[in-house]
């Protein structure tokens, strides 16, 4: 690298920039239109042109966690006096909070969305670990016809999984597994294992094999090897794969849609199918998108330093 | 106490046979290197006395108990990778802990055993740092440290200082030399630098194609070669080998090279011990150093033209003619002033080494 730069190399760069915050602000936009829906009130969420300065109030989140009626008739001033602020808010849009005595009924957003954590933290735990192992072995094993069962393993994604969903659902209603987390679980496993396998295989072979050799002759089983040695070095690998099988599993809509209804339905399938009857509540559905976003961020945003790291491994010689 | 013995070893990668019946003994604290060019079955000879390879024949026996069925983790050997191999997670403190923490020592033995280790090896100063932060020499010393800490019943050393730069790597050569007179283990240590080699060993075993070619202290295989590879590989700059022909002139031997019409002129001694060599199938050695150059001429010296020179600094390498063949000689810098001059060469004969050029096998002549 130059130790000075010429105005061209400064141009450059600055067009880069200029482009990085272009294609930033491009993929922004659908999640500041989401967040921002979110905290809408309800008439100015499809309103033409769209709003962009409004007072943001909370009213959809409100919303999206209760149960509702319409009123047919002004709700009591003295009632809607004693009601807490988040009742009222409810109330002004001419709805009223079902109860069953004086509690009040939740929706089943909450349900839902811990479905779907369920599905997804378990389906990742287990599509990774086994995708680790698996790589594991195809990295540092001689394996007879080791490059026929990768392709084998990569060919389960050749097919849209959609065009297998119907017999799938046959199949799954036989055996009892249909609306069930351990059934939508299996499949998503299913469905990121060869990935996970083909990114791990990748970053297991940028392992030195050194590493483990030195451990074995140090005194250690190939398993506290694998355990001591490999494991923590692929730290980075296992970190990105996760990611990845994580936002698959969070994000599949389908499966879920066909083999969920009620029990294990997950929020994806759950978020738009409370459209509702009459004029569609764009802000409810937006708030609910909204907080679905976010363990993705976040576990993204945990994770980012492993995402960024790459795979370089400062201390082996090659 | 450890010995090393290695019987009748076989090794096969798939079709090809890469060691052939390797037989080697070797002494308690002995420090045998492993010379030989890359693919001669040194590395895979270490890596099977580790355990990190299989053998398809033979016996490995350390203190006479054969060990070949164990796994590594169970024959208590240390090993110092050319790639150092140091876990870039760990600290250089915990890396040399590793080896440790497979037993059951406590906690406070440990430390003691680490500490020890990083103050003989001079890197106490580092132990709170991570690999990556560490420089190629100071890699080197932990990957030592780390094999050492352990107190191993031998020490195994794959080019260790190979991927140093040229310095660094001679500075290293003499700490290695330094610990293995200090601490004493039984040693094997592989490389294909012969000046390594020579400077470290006890003995020397030289491989070239999966065969043992030679074994022998660095000045045995220096000065009696067994055969023209080993001639050919240890020793720089590199033996002259050249077809000759001895004939019987008047009370000496002669040795004709390269086509030449006058030969060198060696003792007649020389000719009974050729075992019927003296017309063909016979190879000349000569190392540069014992073809003797003189300006003016002298009994026994022989005219012949500069070719090429190559200052060495302290030293020149002269390439001179000799009949159709070249003879490099070395000379005191600056001795022969230019190409084409005329100078007078002559072989030492007591540096001579002549070979079966069919087998290559030394002849064994020593005059």
């Amino acid at each position: 690298m130059a130790a000075v730069r010429t105005s061209s190399e400064i141009a450059l760069n600055r067009v880069a920039i200029a482009a990085v915050l272009i294609a930033t602000l491009v993929f922004l936009a659908p999640i500041y239109w989401i967040a921002s829906t979110a905290f809408k009130p309800k008439e100015l969420a499809v309103s033409v042109p769209p709003t962009v300065l409004f007072q943001p109030e909370v009213t959809p989140f409100v919303r999206l966690f209760t149960k509702r009626v319409q009123m047919q008739k002004t709700v009591d001033p003295q009632v809607y006096e004693a009601a807490p602020w988040w009742e009222k808010r409810i109330y002004d849009g001419g709805e009223r909070v079902l109860k069953v005595g004086k509690d009040v009924q939740l929706s089943q957003y909450p349900d839902r969305f811990m479905n779907s954590l369920i599905v997804a933290v378990i389906s990742t735990v287990l599509a990774v670990g086994m995708g680790t192992f698996t790589a594991y072995g195809f990295s540092r094993f001689k394996i007879a016809g080791e490059a026929d069962l990768l392709f084998f393993i990569l060919s389960t994604r050749m097919l849209p999984p959609v065009v297998v969903a119907i017999p799938m659902f046959l199949m799954y209603r036989a055996v009892g597994l249909n609306d069930s987390h351990i059934g939508l679980i299996i499949l998503y496993v299913a469905f990121n294992l060869s990935f996970s396998v083909w990114l791990m295989k990748g970053f297991m072979d940028e392992i030195p094999k050194e590493y483990e050799e030195a451990a074995l002759v140090d005194g250690y089983t190939r398993m506290q090897a694998f355990f001591k040695i490999v494991l923590p070095e692929a730290a980075t690998g296992i970190a990105a794969t996760a990611v990845f099988c994580f936002i698959t599993a969070w994000n599949e809509y389908a499966f879920a849609l066909i083999m969920t209804n009620r029990r294990a339905q997950t929020a994806p399938p759950f978020i738009p199918s409370q459209i509702g009857s009459g004029l569609p509540d764009w802000t409810t559905i937006a708030a609910g998108t909204f907080l679905f976003l976010l363990p993705v961020a976040i576990f993204t945003f945990l994770l980012r330093n492993h995402l960024l790291r790459g795979v370089t491994f400062g201390a082996i010689r090659k | 106490m450890t010995q090393i013995e290695l019987r009748g070893i076989e090794k096969f990668f798939g079709a090809v046979q890469v060691i052939h019946n390797l037989n080697l003994a070797i002494a308690d604290n002995e420090f045998i290197v492993l010379l030989g060019q890359s693919g001669c079955g040194k590395t895979t000879t270490l890596r099977a006395i580790a355990g990190l390879e299989t053998i398809d024949q033979g016996d490995i026996l350390i203190d006479g108990k054969a060990v070949q069925h164990l796994k590594a983790a169970d024959r208590d050997i240390a090993m110092v990778f050319q790639s150092f191999s140091l876990y870039p997670h760990m600290t250089v403190f915990e890396n040399i802990a590793f080896p440790l923490r497979a037993t059951r020592m406590s906690g406070g033995e440990v430390d003691k055993a680490v500490r020890e280790v990083a103050r003989v090896l001079r890197i106490t100063d580092l132990l709170d740092r991570k690999p990556s932060a560490l420089s190629g020499g100071d890699m080197q010393r932990v990957a030592i440290g780390r094999a050492l800490v352990r107190r191993p019943k031998a020490m195994l050393m794959d080019e260790p200082i190979g991927a140093l730069d040229a310095k660094l790597r001679e500075e290293m050569r003499a700490e290695i030399k330094r610990l293995h007179v200090k601490q004493g283990s039984t040693t094997i240590y592989v490389t294909h630098d012969q000046i390594e080699a020579m400077s470290l060993a006890d003995r020397i075993v030289i491989m070239h194609e999966g065969f043992i070619q030679q074994v022998g202290t660095p000045d045995e295989v220096y000065s009696h070669p067994a055969n023209l590879f080993v001639a050919q590989f240890v020793g720089s700059p590199v033996m002259n080998i050249a077809e000759a022909n001895v004939a019987d002139e008047a009370g000496a031997a002669s040795v004709m090279v390269g086509g030449a019409p006058k030969g060198f002129e060696f003792p007649r001694a020389l000719l009974s011990k050729l075992n019927g060599h003296s017309n063909g199938g016979l190879t000349l050695g000569i190392r540069p150093e014992g073809v003797l150059v003189r300006h003016d001429a002298a009994p026994g010296y022989m005219p012949v033209e500069a070719q090429i020179i190559e200052p060495l600094g302290s030293f020149d390498i002269v390439d001179l003619k000799v009949g159709s063949s070249m003879l490099r000689a070395r000379t005191k810098a600056g001795y022969v002033s230019g190409p084409g001059e005329k100078v007078h060469a002559r072989i030492d004969p007591e540096q001579a080494h002549f070979f079966d050029t069919a087998s290559g096998k030394s002849l064994g002549v020593r005059l």
